[in-house]
């Protein structure tokens, strides 16, 4: 294959001076030297022995039979060397098995990480589907111009931002990820390329976000950027407790830009969980502080988990003693992003991994289920070691599988600690489903097929519009007792 | 504002340079064979305020090289930098079985980039200033039996970089010869990665920083240097034994 490529830029071996320059010069390791041969061979094919590529919250576990990755938007999918289906990965930040494909080909999209044209006038910005949303963040933050919703990390792609049509703290005002976005190139398993926008190839465009990766490769994307006046908000917190207070706050703070609330569920058992009330809009300011410096991240994944409740609630006092209840500066990176300062914090839950709960309810009966659920945690002896909750607003998504609906969603991180744990999580999805809400399939691992059906009722218009070459560990195991729709 | 050459320009560790020199407002001209490729990178590289024009080169075609050259000279009015990044990762075990495909290979990775050297020290000479800064390997350092061909041809482009710095020296130009070690990109994302693999972003810092300091060889990572001079130092009475 490399006799294919001579000269420069070689199409057939492509990329030969970053694959392996020196060949493999030492015997490293098996896989070192492995890696320095294999890749004369392959070009743009796939390995023999992929690595697991763990979802964030290392739980489920699944090995991928193929892993190819992605550099260029002009290049087409991989023939299928089977029957086995294709998914898309973008940087691996969903929690569960969405972005996981066992047995299948997983298609790595970091490479294509390149902007192809920022109007910075108008906002609009086009980039591949691969790139990091902090890299998009670099460039157009000091041009005046902001991401339309923001998660809690800005380490995701914007093709997995589409996929699981994400949502932020200004969801209440601005709805989610899928309401910013103009248009985004498919490119489906029959090789054709599709322009899919609310008026070309709506069905496709409204299947895609929110789609979980299942409609085919988004290779492009293009976004209403908003104006922003720099870096910095001014944010406020209030501290409160109980369910009732968090409503109150929402309500007093619906004029702000971003609201959330971090919540403590580590106090004594009986007692209303507590929490800090964040409420924040940019602000014009000449100077602020600067943004949070990288930390050190975790560089392994320890056996245990270490995160121990009794330290947990030691930190959780620390962060309600030092709520600012005054308004106050803060750089945006620090606001929206406060867990991207500790890389793979993820590993901190050891080789068993975490799962995380999130789940929305309907505003009516929002109280009644939150205690229920808060109960369930207690009889369950399980304490999630992380909780946020937000009021979700009434701008409607155009994704057909799009979680966020009005309502209140509160996310629940717990430790995996295998059967208590599943039947924990089976009892939260009954109170959701009881409520008539929904759990988050970004970061979900155990949820039902009964239920996910349930929560998402457009999944019978969904179905004709997944490409039957694509699939994710995720959509076998809730469509596997789901007879086809009509 | 930098004036800076890349042949080879859609190569990862090229790209990644690029993108570093883009970052600080930099003149760029980037030749290659596919042209919505280097459209792809020049893009992005415009986003992030470079100015930056592309050209087609298949620098096997010997003949192309001084017109494109020319080219590059008038576009970018001089040049400051010139990158060469081409090349490919022959498959050893074909090379082994076929001398065609030996002479391809060395064809793609030495004498191809032998012909733009020359050329290229040429010009920096006659303007009097500039950098030649070619990628060559740690694998030019000793010929081993799993890439004896691309060992060959970097070899060669080793030595004749270090002939060039001679020419040169006096003249006001400079050369300089990176050899990165192993380097993991999106392709070799699946490996299980020792602590010796480096990112391309790392590869192209280390090259920028080569460049800005007139250095004449680096290695990236740095360890590749002493690592490489105790293999060089192997008899071959042993080294011939060894399989790696």
């Amino acid at each position: 294959m490399s006799h294919a490529g001579p000269g420069t830029g070689p199409q057939g071996a492509d990329r030969p001076d970053d694959v392996a320059p020196g060949g493999d010069p030492l015997p490293v390791s098996t896989h070192a030297s492995k890696a320095g041969s294999t890749p004369a061979t392959t070009g743009n094919t796939a390995s023999a022995t992929p690595p697991a590529l763990p979802s964030w919250g290392n739980h489920p576990q699944a090995a991928p039979a193929r892993v190819q990755a992605l550099h260029w938007r002009d290049e087409p999918l991989p023939t299928p060397a089977s029957a086995a289906p294709m998914l898309a990965r973008g940087n691996g930040r969903s929690y569960g098995d969405v972005g996981l494909n066992h047995g299948g080909t997983v298609l790595l999209t970091r490479g294509l990480d390149r902007v192809i044209a920022f109007d910075c006038q108008r906002g609009i910005l086009r980039c591949e589907a691969g790139i990091l949303l902090d890299r998009l963040l670099e460039l157009t933050v000091p041009q005046g111009w902001l991401l339309p919703v923001l998660p809690g990390t800005a380490q995701v792609t914007v093709g997995g931002a589409i996929g699981n049509d994400i949502h932020g703290k200004n969801h209440h005002q601005a709805g989610s990820f899928g309401c910013h976005v103009r248009a985004f190139e498919l490119l489906r398993s029959d090789g054709t390329r599709l322009e899919c926008s609310p008026d070309h190839h709506a069905e496709l465009f409204a299947a895609s976000i929110g789609g979980l990766g299942l409609t085919g490769l988004i290779t492009w994307v293009e976004l209403q950027l908003v104006p922003v006046p720099g870096p910095w908000l001014l944010a406020t917190d209030t501290r409160f407790t109980g369910w009732d207070a968090f409503h109150e706050l929402s309500r007093a703070h619906a004029a702000a830009q971003y609201t959330v609330a971090w919540l403590d569920a580590l106090v004594p058992s009986g007692q209303p969980w507590r929490g800090v009330f964040s409420h924040g809009d940019f602000a014009a300011l000449d100077d602020g502080p600067a943004p949070p410096k990288a930390r050190a991240g975790v560089p392994f994944t320890p056996p245990l988990c270490l995160p121990r409740a009794g330290a947990v609630r030691v930190l959780n006092g620390q962060r309600w003693r030092r709520a600012r209840t005054d308004p106050a500066p803060v750089h945006y990176r620090r606001f929206f992003f406060p867990l991207d300062a500790i890389g793979h914090w993820n590993r901190l839950y050891g080789r068993r991994g975490f799962v995380q709960h999130q789940c929305v309810l309907p505003p009516q009966v929002a109280i009644d289920s939150l205690v229920q659920i808060q109960a369930t945690i207690a009889a369950s002896g399980q304490p999630p070691l992380l909780a946020v909750a937000k009021t979700f607003g009434p701008l409607a998504s155009p994704g057909l599988l799009s979680f966020p609906r009005p309502g209140t969603t509160l996310a629940l991180d717990f430790p995996f600690r295998g059967e208590p744990t599943v039947a924990l999580l089976a009892h939260l999805d009954a109170i959701v489903a009881e409520a008539g809400g929904a759990v988050y399939p970004a970061k979900d691992a155990h949820l039902s097929g009964a239920h996910f059906r349930q929560f998402f009722p457009a999944w019978q218009r969904f179905c004709p519009l997944v490409d039957p070459a694509f699939s994710s560990s995720f959509w076998r195991r809730v469509m596997a007792d789901a007879k086809p729709p009509p | 504002m930098t004036r800076i050459l890349i042949i080879g320009a859609t190569s990862a560790i090229a790209e990644a340079s690029a993108r570093l020199w883009a970052a600080r407002g930099a003149r760029l001209h980037l030749l290659g064979r596919s042209a919505p490729r280097l459209e792809a990178i020049a893009a992005n590289l415009r986003a992030h305020g470079a100015v930056v024009t592309t050209g087609l080169l298949d620098a096997n075609e010997l003949d192309a090289h001084a017109a494109a050259l020319d080219a590059a000279g008038t576009e970018l009015g001089g040049i400051d930098i010139a990158l060469l990044a081409h090349g490919t990762l022959p498959d050893q075990a074909e090379c082994d079985r076929s001398p065609a495909a030996t002479v391809q290979a060395l064809a793609d990775n030495g004498l191809s980039t032998l012909a733009l050297m020359n050329a290229l020290a040429t010009r920096l000479a006659d303007q009097g200033s500039g950098t030649l800064a070619v990628i060559s390997s740690v694998a030019g350092d000793r010929g081993r039996a799993s890439n004896g061909a691309y060992g060959a041809a970097k070899a060669a482009v080793s030595t004749y970089a270090s002939a060039l710095r001679q020419r040169l020296t006096g003249s006001g130009a400079h050369v300089l010869t990176i050899k990165p070690g192993l380097v993991d990109t999106p392709m070799t994302r699946h490996f299980r990665k020792s602590p010796l693999w480096a990112q391309p972003d790392a590869i192209a810092r280390g090259i920028v920083r080569a460049i800005d300091r007139r250095r004449s060889v680096v290695y990236l990572p740095w360890f590749w240097r002493p690592v490489m001079a105790v293999i060089a130092l192997i008899p071959e009475m042993v080294f011939r034994r060894l399989r790696f």
